[in-house]
Protein backbone atom coordinates (compact mmCIF):
# COMPACT_ATOMS: atom_id res chain seq x y z
CA UNK A 1 0.00 0.00 0.00
CA UNK A 2 2.73 2.47 0.50
CA UNK A 3 4.08 1.75 -2.68
CA UNK A 4 0.59 2.60 -4.36
CA UNK A 5 0.35 5.91 -2.05
CA UNK A 6 3.87 6.85 -3.26
CA UNK A 7 2.79 6.40 -6.78
CA UNK A 8 -0.16 8.69 -6.73
CA UNK A 9 1.74 11.31 -5.28
CA UNK A 10 4.30 10.90 -7.98
CA UNK A 11 1.50 11.39 -9.69
CA UNK A 12 0.07 14.03 -8.29
CA UNK A 13 3.25 15.89 -8.45
CA UNK A 14 5.53 14.89 -11.43
CA UNK A 15 3.47 16.70 -14.31
CA UNK A 16 3.35 20.14 -12.39
CA UNK A 17 7.67 19.63 -11.81
CA UNK A 18 7.70 19.14 -15.01
CA UNK A 19 6.07 22.29 -16.45
CA UNK A 20 8.30 24.53 -13.80
CA UNK A 21 11.48 22.29 -15.17
CA UNK A 22 10.62 23.34 -18.24
CA UNK A 23 9.81 27.24 -17.83
CA UNK A 24 13.61 27.26 -16.69
CA UNK A 25 14.24 26.02 -20.14
CA UNK A 26 16.95 27.73 -22.40
CA UNK A 27 15.31 26.14 -25.82
CA UNK A 28 12.05 26.50 -27.48
CA UNK A 29 10.97 22.66 -27.35
CA UNK A 30 9.70 20.56 -24.60
CA UNK A 31 11.39 17.30 -25.15
CA UNK A 32 14.81 18.34 -24.53
CA UNK A 33 16.18 20.38 -21.48
CA UNK A 34 18.96 22.68 -23.43
CA UNK A 35 20.22 24.44 -20.03
CA UNK A 36 19.13 26.56 -17.80
CA UNK A 37 17.61 30.25 -18.24
CA UNK A 38 14.88 32.64 -17.16
CA UNK A 39 14.41 34.46 -20.23
CA UNK A 40 10.85 33.19 -20.41
CA UNK A 41 9.80 34.83 -17.40
CA UNK A 42 11.30 37.92 -19.11
CA UNK A 43 9.31 37.41 -22.01
CA UNK A 44 6.10 36.81 -20.50
CA UNK A 45 6.50 39.83 -17.94
CA UNK A 46 7.17 41.75 -21.01
CA UNK A 47 4.20 41.07 -23.03
CA UNK A 48 1.64 44.09 -22.41
CA UNK A 49 -1.24 41.71 -22.54
CA UNK A 50 -0.76 39.42 -19.94
CA UNK A 51 0.21 41.95 -17.38
CA UNK A 52 -2.79 43.43 -17.72
CA UNK A 53 -4.61 39.80 -17.26
CA UNK A 54 -2.60 39.81 -14.57
CA UNK A 55 -3.19 43.29 -12.74
CA UNK A 56 -6.91 42.44 -13.59
CA UNK A 57 -7.03 39.08 -11.92
CA UNK A 58 -4.77 40.87 -8.81
CA UNK A 59 -7.54 43.75 -8.43
CA UNK A 60 -10.37 40.89 -8.67
CA UNK A 61 -9.28 38.76 -6.54
CA UNK A 62 -8.29 41.37 -4.08
CA UNK A 63 -11.84 42.91 -3.99
CA UNK A 64 -13.82 40.11 -4.34
CA UNK A 65 -11.76 38.03 -1.29
CA UNK A 66 -11.88 41.24 0.50
CA UNK A 67 -15.90 41.52 0.21
CA UNK A 68 -16.58 37.94 0.94
CA UNK A 69 -14.45 38.29 4.24
CA UNK A 70 -16.36 40.98 5.31
CA UNK A 71 -19.22 39.64 4.79
CA UNK A 72 -18.68 36.39 5.34
CA UNK A 73 -17.74 37.11 8.92
CA UNK A 74 -21.04 38.79 8.91
CA UNK A 75 -23.24 36.21 8.27
CA UNK A 76 -21.60 33.73 9.99
CA UNK A 77 -21.88 35.20 13.24
CA UNK A 78 -25.64 36.71 12.61
CA UNK A 79 -26.13 33.15 12.35
CA UNK A 80 -25.28 32.20 15.22
CA UNK A 81 -28.42 33.89 16.56
CA UNK A 82 -30.61 33.42 14.21
CA UNK A 83 -34.04 30.59 14.26
CA UNK A 84 -32.88 27.10 13.41
CA UNK A 85 -35.49 27.54 10.30
CA UNK A 86 -33.63 30.42 9.45
CA UNK A 87 -30.89 28.85 9.26
CA UNK A 88 -31.49 25.55 7.58
CA UNK A 89 -32.49 28.26 4.92
CA UNK A 90 -29.65 30.08 4.42
CA UNK A 91 -27.45 27.39 5.08
CA UNK A 92 -28.93 25.38 1.94
CA UNK A 93 -28.26 28.65 0.06
CA UNK A 94 -24.56 28.67 1.14
CA UNK A 95 -24.31 24.91 0.40
CA UNK A 96 -25.67 25.33 -3.01
CA UNK A 97 -23.23 28.71 -3.62
CA UNK A 98 -20.49 26.16 -3.20
CA UNK A 99 -21.88 22.88 -4.63
CA UNK A 100 -23.46 24.18 -8.36
CA UNK A 101 -21.29 23.86 -11.10
CA UNK A 102 -19.13 26.93 -11.98
CA UNK A 103 -20.71 26.54 -15.61
CA UNK A 104 -24.11 27.20 -14.09
CA UNK A 105 -23.06 30.07 -11.75
CA UNK A 106 -21.66 31.53 -14.88
CA UNK A 107 -24.20 31.35 -17.36
CA UNK A 108 -26.93 32.13 -15.03
CA UNK A 109 -25.16 34.99 -13.52
CA UNK A 110 -24.54 36.33 -17.29
CA UNK A 111 -28.30 35.76 -18.17
CA UNK A 112 -29.68 37.82 -14.91
CA UNK A 113 -27.17 40.63 -15.59
CA UNK A 114 -27.72 41.05 -19.54
CA UNK A 115 -31.65 41.09 -18.97
CA UNK A 116 -30.77 43.79 -15.80
CA UNK A 117 -28.78 45.66 -17.88
CA UNK A 118 -31.42 45.64 -20.47
CA UNK A 119 -33.81 47.23 -18.41
CA UNK A 120 -31.64 49.70 -16.32
CA UNK A 121 -29.58 50.98 -19.17
CA UNK A 122 -32.56 52.54 -21.37
CA UNK A 123 -33.78 53.90 -18.16
CA UNK A 124 -30.63 55.60 -17.01
CA UNK A 125 -30.25 57.03 -20.63
CA UNK A 126 -33.78 58.53 -20.31
CA UNK A 127 -32.89 60.02 -17.04
CA UNK A 128 -29.59 61.43 -17.71
CA UNK A 129 -29.33 64.85 -18.18
CA UNK A 130 -26.39 64.96 -20.45
CA UNK A 131 -25.85 62.81 -24.09
CA UNK A 132 -23.53 60.74 -22.16
CA UNK A 133 -25.31 58.50 -19.64
CA UNK A 134 -23.41 55.39 -17.66
CA UNK A 135 -23.23 52.51 -19.25
CA UNK A 136 -23.93 49.15 -17.04
CA UNK A 137 -22.05 46.05 -18.75
CA UNK A 138 -20.30 43.23 -17.88
CA UNK A 139 -16.56 43.41 -16.58
CA UNK A 140 -14.46 44.31 -13.18
CA UNK A 141 -17.87 44.29 -11.11
CA UNK A 142 -20.28 40.68 -12.46
CA UNK A 143 -16.67 38.78 -12.17
CA UNK A 144 -16.48 40.05 -8.43
CA UNK A 145 -19.62 39.52 -7.62
CA UNK A 146 -20.01 35.87 -8.81
CA UNK A 147 -16.70 35.54 -7.51
CA UNK A 148 -17.79 36.92 -4.58
CA UNK A 149 -20.65 34.51 -3.88
CA UNK A 150 -18.80 31.62 -3.94
CA UNK A 151 -16.26 33.08 -1.58
CA UNK A 152 -18.45 34.24 0.59
CA UNK A 153 -20.13 31.07 1.24
CA UNK A 154 -16.89 29.56 1.62
CA UNK A 155 -15.61 32.37 4.42
CA UNK A 156 -19.04 31.92 6.22
CA UNK A 157 -18.57 27.89 6.80
CA UNK A 158 -15.24 28.60 7.75
CA UNK A 159 -15.57 31.20 10.52
CA UNK A 160 -19.26 29.44 11.67
CA UNK A 161 -16.90 26.19 11.99
CA UNK A 162 -14.45 28.36 13.93
CA UNK A 163 -17.75 30.05 16.04
CA UNK A 164 -18.88 27.03 17.05
CA UNK A 165 -16.00 26.05 18.62
CA UNK A 166 -15.56 29.22 20.62
CA UNK A 167 -15.50 28.63 24.54
CA UNK A 168 -18.53 30.15 25.57
CA UNK A 169 -17.07 30.15 29.20
CA UNK A 170 -15.44 33.07 28.05
CA UNK A 171 -17.77 35.04 26.61
CA UNK A 172 -19.72 35.02 29.93
CA UNK A 173 -16.78 35.68 31.79
CA UNK A 174 -16.62 38.64 30.05
CA UNK A 175 -20.15 39.96 30.09
CA UNK A 176 -20.50 38.77 33.71
CA UNK A 177 -17.04 41.34 33.89
CA UNK A 178 -19.61 43.81 32.85
CA UNK A 179 -18.00 44.15 29.19
CA UNK A 180 -20.31 45.92 26.81
CA UNK A 181 -20.89 43.21 23.95
CA UNK A 182 -18.62 45.25 22.05
CA UNK A 183 -15.76 44.79 24.06
CA UNK A 184 -16.58 41.85 24.77
CA UNK A 185 -16.58 41.17 20.72
CA UNK A 186 -13.52 42.80 20.14
CA UNK A 187 -11.53 41.46 22.90
CA UNK A 188 -12.33 37.67 23.13
CA UNK A 189 -14.61 36.80 19.75
CA UNK A 190 -12.83 38.60 17.12
CA UNK A 191 -9.29 37.23 18.36
CA UNK A 192 -10.38 33.89 18.28
CA UNK A 193 -12.29 33.74 14.80
CA UNK A 194 -9.27 36.03 13.16
CA UNK A 195 -7.58 33.07 12.00
CA UNK A 196 -10.56 31.62 10.62
CA UNK A 197 -11.14 34.88 8.84
CA UNK A 198 -7.21 34.84 7.50
CA UNK A 199 -7.57 31.74 5.91
CA UNK A 200 -10.96 32.22 4.94
CA UNK A 201 -9.80 35.74 2.65
CA UNK A 202 -6.62 33.66 1.81
CA UNK A 203 -8.46 30.37 0.52
CA UNK A 204 -11.20 33.16 -1.32
CA UNK A 205 -8.30 35.39 -3.31
CA UNK A 206 -6.78 31.68 -4.74
CA UNK A 207 -10.28 30.51 -5.56
CA UNK A 208 -10.96 33.99 -8.06
CA UNK A 209 -7.11 34.01 -9.03
CA UNK A 210 -7.54 30.52 -9.93
CA UNK A 211 -11.19 31.06 -11.46
CA UNK A 212 -11.54 30.40 -15.29
CA UNK A 213 -14.60 29.28 -16.09
CA UNK A 214 -17.12 31.53 -13.66
CA UNK A 215 -15.21 34.43 -15.50
CA UNK A 216 -15.38 33.55 -19.12
CA UNK A 217 -18.84 33.78 -18.83
CA UNK A 218 -19.23 36.63 -17.10
CA UNK A 219 -15.69 38.69 -17.70
CA UNK A 220 -17.58 41.20 -21.06
CA UNK A 221 -14.52 42.63 -22.63
CA UNK A 222 -12.05 42.31 -19.54
CA UNK A 223 -9.73 39.08 -19.48
CA UNK A 224 -8.36 38.06 -16.46
CA UNK A 225 -4.84 35.35 -15.93
CA UNK A 226 -6.72 32.05 -16.75
CA UNK A 227 -8.79 33.36 -19.42
CA UNK A 228 -5.39 34.57 -20.87
CA UNK A 229 -4.24 31.57 -20.56
CA UNK A 230 -6.31 29.53 -22.03
CA UNK A 231 -6.52 31.38 -24.92
CA UNK A 232 -3.14 31.23 -25.53
CA UNK A 233 -3.27 27.37 -24.87
CA UNK A 234 -5.37 26.89 -27.33
CA UNK A 235 -3.00 28.73 -29.90
CA UNK A 236 0.13 25.81 -28.50
CA UNK A 237 1.96 24.99 -25.65
CA UNK A 238 4.94 27.44 -25.27
CA UNK A 239 7.57 27.78 -22.47
CA UNK A 240 5.93 31.38 -22.21
CA UNK A 241 3.17 29.44 -20.74
CA UNK A 242 4.93 27.17 -18.49
CA UNK A 243 6.39 30.38 -17.17
CA UNK A 244 3.18 31.74 -16.33
CA UNK A 245 1.98 28.61 -14.66
CA UNK A 246 4.94 28.29 -12.62
CA UNK A 247 3.74 32.07 -11.19
CA UNK A 248 0.68 31.31 -10.68
CA UNK A 249 1.08 27.87 -8.95
CA UNK A 250 3.92 29.06 -6.84
CA UNK A 251 1.55 31.58 -5.76
CA UNK A 252 -1.33 29.57 -5.18
CA UNK A 253 0.86 27.17 -3.05
CA UNK A 254 2.07 30.01 -0.64
CA UNK A 255 -1.21 31.08 -0.23
CA UNK A 256 -2.75 27.51 0.56
CA UNK A 257 0.12 26.98 2.71
CA UNK A 258 -0.19 30.05 4.89
CA UNK A 259 -4.02 29.49 5.02
CA UNK A 260 -3.49 25.90 6.40
CA UNK A 261 -1.13 27.60 8.97
CA UNK A 262 -3.61 30.02 10.08
CA UNK A 263 -6.22 27.17 10.41
CA UNK A 264 -4.27 25.68 12.39
CA UNK A 265 -3.25 28.36 15.01
CA UNK A 266 -4.59 27.94 18.68
CA UNK A 267 -6.91 26.10 17.36
CA UNK A 268 -8.12 23.74 20.54
CA UNK A 269 -7.21 20.25 20.23
CA UNK A 270 -10.21 17.67 19.63
CA UNK B 1 -28.41 42.84 10.03
CA UNK B 2 -24.82 41.16 10.14
CA UNK B 3 -26.96 38.83 7.59
CA UNK B 4 -27.96 41.70 5.65
CA UNK B 5 -25.16 41.29 2.90
CA UNK B 6 -24.82 38.15 2.38
CA UNK B 7 -28.43 37.70 2.33
CA UNK B 8 -28.80 40.62 -0.57
CA UNK B 9 -25.43 38.52 -2.14
CA UNK B 10 -27.19 35.18 -1.94
CA UNK B 11 -30.08 36.32 -3.53
CA UNK B 12 -28.94 38.64 -6.04
CA UNK B 13 -26.51 36.34 -7.49
CA UNK B 14 -27.67 32.81 -6.86
CA UNK B 15 -31.62 33.36 -6.58
CA UNK B 16 -32.40 35.29 -8.82
CA UNK B 17 -29.80 34.14 -11.89
CA UNK B 18 -31.63 30.69 -11.13
CA UNK B 19 -35.16 31.92 -11.36
CA UNK B 20 -33.76 33.87 -15.00
CA UNK B 21 -32.87 30.42 -16.22
CA UNK B 22 -35.28 28.79 -14.87
CA UNK B 23 -38.14 31.38 -16.99
CA UNK B 24 -35.02 30.98 -19.78
CA UNK B 25 -36.03 27.61 -20.27
CA UNK B 26 -39.80 27.89 -20.85
CA UNK B 27 -38.69 30.38 -23.38
CA UNK B 28 -38.03 30.21 -27.64
CA UNK B 29 -34.73 31.59 -29.03
CA UNK B 30 -35.64 35.09 -30.55
CA UNK B 31 -34.43 34.98 -34.39
CA UNK B 32 -31.46 36.95 -33.49
CA UNK B 33 -29.91 34.86 -30.83
CA UNK B 34 -30.80 35.55 -27.51
CA UNK B 35 -34.39 35.54 -25.60
CA UNK B 36 -38.09 35.62 -26.55
CA UNK B 37 -40.74 35.34 -24.07
CA UNK B 38 -42.95 32.28 -24.19
CA UNK B 39 -43.89 29.08 -22.26
CA UNK B 40 -43.42 25.99 -24.05
CA UNK B 41 -41.36 22.59 -22.93
CA UNK B 42 -40.08 22.74 -26.48
CA UNK B 43 -36.47 23.19 -25.36
CA UNK B 44 -36.38 20.35 -23.31
CA UNK B 45 -38.23 18.19 -25.69
CA UNK B 46 -35.16 19.56 -27.56
CA UNK B 47 -32.39 18.35 -25.24
CA UNK B 48 -31.80 15.15 -27.24
CA UNK B 49 -30.58 16.73 -30.32
CA UNK B 50 -27.65 17.24 -27.48
CA UNK B 51 -27.46 13.33 -26.84
CA UNK B 52 -23.52 13.26 -27.35
CA UNK B 53 -22.27 15.47 -24.81
CA UNK B 54 -25.13 14.39 -22.35
CA UNK B 55 -24.28 10.70 -22.87
CA UNK B 56 -20.23 11.37 -23.02
CA UNK B 57 -21.12 13.15 -19.55
CA UNK B 58 -23.40 11.13 -18.02
CA UNK B 59 -20.86 8.27 -18.89
CA UNK B 60 -17.20 9.93 -17.51
CA UNK B 61 -18.69 11.79 -14.92
CA UNK B 62 -19.79 8.63 -12.84
CA UNK B 63 -17.05 6.48 -14.42
CA UNK B 64 -14.77 9.26 -13.57
CA UNK B 65 -15.89 9.91 -9.78
CA UNK B 66 -15.51 5.82 -9.57
CA UNK B 67 -11.97 6.12 -10.96
CA UNK B 68 -10.84 8.87 -8.63
CA UNK B 69 -12.37 6.63 -5.44
CA UNK B 70 -10.70 3.80 -6.43
CA UNK B 71 -7.19 5.68 -6.49
CA UNK B 72 -8.37 7.93 -3.64
CA UNK B 73 -9.39 5.36 -1.04
CA UNK B 74 -6.15 3.24 -0.29
CA UNK B 75 -4.70 6.87 -0.11
CA UNK B 76 -7.21 8.16 2.27
CA UNK B 77 -7.15 4.57 4.05
CA UNK B 78 -3.11 4.92 4.17
CA UNK B 79 -3.29 8.67 5.82
CA UNK B 80 -5.83 8.01 8.14
CA UNK B 81 -4.95 4.52 9.61
CA UNK B 82 -1.57 3.76 8.48
CA UNK B 83 0.68 6.57 8.02
CA UNK B 84 3.06 8.07 10.42
CA UNK B 85 2.12 10.59 12.96
CA UNK B 86 5.04 12.91 12.11
CA UNK B 87 4.14 12.21 8.23
CA UNK B 88 0.67 12.64 8.45
CA UNK B 89 0.26 16.57 8.73
CA UNK B 90 2.55 16.81 5.71
CA UNK B 91 1.14 14.29 3.47
CA UNK B 92 -2.00 15.90 4.11
CA UNK B 93 -0.66 19.82 3.02
CA UNK B 94 0.44 17.43 -0.06
CA UNK B 95 -3.52 16.25 -0.85
CA UNK B 96 -4.66 19.88 0.19
CA UNK B 97 -1.96 22.30 -2.17
CA UNK B 98 -3.44 20.52 -5.89
CA UNK B 99 -7.14 20.76 -4.48
CA UNK B 100 -6.48 24.77 -4.20
CA UNK B 101 -4.10 24.92 -7.38
CA UNK B 102 -5.29 26.42 -10.68
CA UNK B 103 -7.27 23.30 -12.23
CA UNK B 104 -6.64 25.01 -15.47
CA UNK B 105 -2.90 24.88 -14.89
CA UNK B 106 -2.63 21.37 -13.70
CA UNK B 107 -4.94 20.21 -16.65
CA UNK B 108 -2.14 22.32 -18.97
CA UNK B 109 0.60 19.93 -17.23
CA UNK B 110 -1.14 17.02 -18.45
CA UNK B 111 -1.57 18.84 -21.97
CA UNK B 112 1.89 18.91 -22.17
CA UNK B 113 3.17 15.21 -20.57
CA UNK B 114 0.81 13.99 -22.82
CA UNK B 115 1.11 16.08 -26.21
CA UNK B 116 3.86 15.19 -28.86
CA UNK B 117 6.64 16.53 -27.04
CA UNK B 118 6.19 14.46 -23.96
CA UNK B 119 5.43 11.05 -23.41
CA UNK B 120 4.81 10.27 -27.33
CA UNK B 121 8.49 11.78 -27.99
CA UNK B 122 9.56 9.18 -25.26
CA UNK B 123 7.69 6.15 -26.92
CA UNK B 124 9.16 7.26 -30.28
CA UNK B 125 12.84 7.20 -28.88
CA UNK B 126 12.56 3.70 -27.82
CA UNK B 127 10.42 2.72 -30.78
CA UNK B 128 6.84 2.78 -30.63
CA UNK B 129 6.21 5.30 -32.97
CA UNK B 130 2.33 7.38 -34.03
CA UNK B 131 1.42 7.06 -30.16
CA UNK B 132 -1.66 9.00 -30.00
CA UNK B 133 -2.30 10.00 -26.16
CA UNK B 134 -3.57 13.65 -26.35
CA UNK B 135 -7.47 14.21 -27.68
CA UNK B 136 -8.47 10.81 -26.53
CA UNK B 137 -11.32 9.70 -23.90
CA UNK B 138 -8.83 8.30 -22.08
CA UNK B 139 -6.75 11.61 -21.65
CA UNK B 140 -9.86 13.23 -20.58
CA UNK B 141 -10.45 10.45 -17.92
CA UNK B 142 -6.76 10.88 -16.75
CA UNK B 143 -7.47 14.40 -16.34
CA UNK B 144 -10.42 13.70 -14.55
CA UNK B 145 -8.71 11.81 -11.85
CA UNK B 146 -5.78 14.30 -11.87
CA UNK B 147 -7.87 17.33 -10.84
CA UNK B 148 -10.34 15.67 -8.59
CA UNK B 149 -8.50 13.33 -6.97
CA UNK B 150 -7.70 15.76 -3.81
CA UNK B 151 -11.61 16.35 -3.28
CA UNK B 152 -11.91 12.00 -3.39
CA UNK B 153 -9.35 11.56 -0.66
CA UNK B 154 -10.56 14.51 1.96
CA UNK B 155 -13.74 13.60 2.75
CA UNK B 156 -12.89 9.96 3.22
CA UNK B 157 -9.73 10.79 4.94
CA UNK B 158 -12.05 12.91 7.49
CA UNK B 159 -14.27 9.95 8.20
CA UNK B 160 -11.70 7.91 8.54
CA UNK B 161 -9.72 9.48 10.59
CA UNK B 162 -13.35 9.91 13.01
CA UNK B 163 -13.15 6.26 13.28
CA UNK B 164 -13.15 4.92 16.67
CA UNK B 165 -10.36 2.42 16.44
CA UNK B 166 -11.68 -0.11 18.91
CA UNK B 167 -14.11 -1.33 17.04
CA UNK B 168 -11.15 -2.32 14.81
CA UNK B 169 -10.15 -4.19 17.62
CA UNK B 170 -12.98 -5.60 18.59
CA UNK B 171 -13.97 -6.99 15.41
CA UNK B 172 -10.23 -8.84 15.01
CA UNK B 173 -11.07 -10.28 18.22
CA UNK B 174 -13.91 -11.72 17.70
CA UNK B 175 -12.21 -13.69 15.28
CA UNK B 176 -13.04 -11.62 12.03
CA UNK B 177 -10.33 -12.01 9.01
CA UNK B 178 -9.10 -8.63 8.67
CA UNK B 179 -11.06 -9.01 5.01
CA UNK B 180 -14.22 -8.71 6.76
CA UNK B 181 -13.45 -6.10 9.16
CA UNK B 182 -12.70 -4.08 6.48
CA UNK B 183 -15.57 -4.42 4.36
CA UNK B 184 -17.92 -4.87 7.70
CA UNK B 185 -16.33 -2.19 10.09
CA UNK B 186 -14.03 0.21 7.91
CA UNK B 187 -15.54 0.80 4.53
CA UNK B 188 -18.95 0.67 6.01
CA UNK B 189 -18.15 3.57 8.56
CA UNK B 190 -16.19 5.69 6.21
CA UNK B 191 -19.07 5.28 3.70
CA UNK B 192 -20.68 8.67 4.64
CA UNK B 193 -17.26 9.91 3.24
CA UNK B 194 -17.15 7.74 0.33
CA UNK B 195 -20.57 9.84 -0.74
CA UNK B 196 -19.74 12.89 0.04
CA UNK B 197 -16.49 12.33 -2.23
CA UNK B 198 -18.22 10.69 -4.98
CA UNK B 199 -21.43 13.17 -5.25
CA UNK B 200 -18.94 16.07 -4.71
CA UNK B 201 -16.71 15.08 -7.98
CA UNK B 202 -19.36 13.83 -9.71
CA UNK B 203 -22.27 16.89 -9.60
CA UNK B 204 -18.82 19.02 -10.10
CA UNK B 205 -17.73 16.76 -13.18
CA UNK B 206 -21.24 17.35 -14.84
CA UNK B 207 -20.21 21.04 -15.48
CA UNK B 208 -17.01 20.16 -16.17
CA UNK B 209 -15.82 22.41 -19.56
CA UNK B 210 -11.64 22.49 -19.10
CA UNK B 211 -10.70 19.00 -19.17
CA UNK B 212 -12.53 17.67 -21.96
CA UNK B 213 -11.60 20.83 -23.91
CA UNK B 214 -7.99 21.03 -23.62
CA UNK B 215 -7.59 16.78 -23.41
CA UNK B 216 -10.12 15.89 -25.41
CA UNK B 217 -9.61 18.38 -28.21
CA UNK B 218 -12.81 18.72 -29.03
CA UNK B 219 -13.77 15.24 -29.82
CA UNK B 220 -14.89 14.53 -26.53
CA UNK B 221 -17.70 16.64 -26.09
CA UNK B 222 -19.28 17.47 -22.51
CA UNK B 223 -22.26 19.12 -21.65
CA UNK B 224 -19.93 21.94 -20.27
CA UNK B 225 -18.61 22.53 -23.95
CA UNK B 226 -22.18 22.43 -25.16
CA UNK B 227 -23.62 25.31 -22.47
CA UNK B 228 -20.47 27.64 -23.86
CA UNK B 229 -21.70 26.95 -27.29
CA UNK B 230 -25.02 27.00 -26.97
CA UNK B 231 -24.19 30.73 -24.49
CA UNK B 232 -21.17 32.09 -25.86
CA UNK B 233 -21.28 31.18 -29.81
CA UNK B 234 -24.89 29.77 -30.85
CA UNK B 235 -26.68 32.48 -28.58
CA UNK B 236 -29.41 29.93 -28.05
CA UNK B 237 -30.10 31.08 -24.56
CA UNK B 238 -33.31 29.38 -24.13
CA UNK B 239 -32.15 25.95 -25.43
CA UNK B 240 -29.00 26.80 -22.77
CA UNK B 241 -30.88 27.14 -19.76
CA UNK B 242 -33.22 24.17 -20.08
CA UNK B 243 -29.46 21.71 -20.44
CA UNK B 244 -28.30 24.25 -17.31
CA UNK B 245 -32.01 23.41 -15.05
CA UNK B 246 -31.62 19.56 -16.41
CA UNK B 247 -27.96 19.66 -14.73
CA UNK B 248 -28.99 21.04 -11.83
CA UNK B 249 -31.93 18.62 -10.93
CA UNK B 250 -29.29 15.98 -11.85
CA UNK B 251 -27.01 17.86 -9.22
CA UNK B 252 -29.92 16.93 -7.01
CA UNK B 253 -30.72 13.76 -7.25
CA UNK B 254 -26.92 12.59 -7.34
CA UNK B 255 -26.95 14.01 -3.63
CA UNK B 256 -29.96 12.96 -1.98
CA UNK B 257 -29.37 9.27 -3.55
CA UNK B 258 -25.59 9.60 -1.80
CA UNK B 259 -27.50 11.12 1.60
CA UNK B 260 -29.71 7.99 1.27
CA UNK B 261 -27.36 5.30 0.67
CA UNK B 262 -24.82 6.98 3.44
CA UNK B 263 -27.57 7.28 5.69
CA UNK B 264 -29.11 3.44 4.84
CA UNK B 265 -25.68 1.74 5.34
CA UNK B 266 -23.94 3.63 7.95
CA UNK B 267 -26.78 5.37 9.71
CA UNK B 268 -24.18 8.48 9.64
CA UNK B 269 -25.16 11.93 7.01
CA UNK B 270 -22.16 12.69 4.47
CA UNK B 271 -19.33 14.51 6.10
CA UNK B 272 -19.59 18.12 5.34
CA UNK B 273 -15.74 19.22 4.13
CA UNK B 274 -15.46 22.32 6.01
Amino acid sequence: MRAFVIAVFAFLYLPIALVVLFSFNAGHHASEFTGFSVQWYGKALANPFLVEALKNSLFIATTSALLAALCGTAAALGLARVGIRKRAVFDALLGAAIVVPGVVIGISTLVALVQLFGVVNPFLASIWPDDQPPRLALGYGSIVAAHGLFSMALVTMIVGTRLGSLDRNLVEASSDLYATPLTTFRSIVLPQIMPAVVAGFLLAFTFSFDDFIIAFFVAGAQTTLPIYVFASIRRGVTPEINAIATIVLVASVLLVVLAQWQLRQRKPSN
Amino acid sequence: MLLGPATAWLVVFLVLPFIAIAVFSVGERAPEGGYQAAFTFAQYANLPARATAFWNTMVLAPVGALACLLVAYPVAYYLALRAPQRWRLILLALVVIPFWTSLLMRTYAWMYVLGGRGIPALLAYIGFEDIRLINTPGAVLLGIVYGYLPLMILPIYVSLERLDRRLLEASADLGATPLSTFLGVTLKLSLPGVMTGFSLVMILLLGEYLIPTLLGGGKVFFIGNGLVDLFLQSRNWPFGSAIAITLVLVSVVVLIAANRISTRVSGARRVDLI
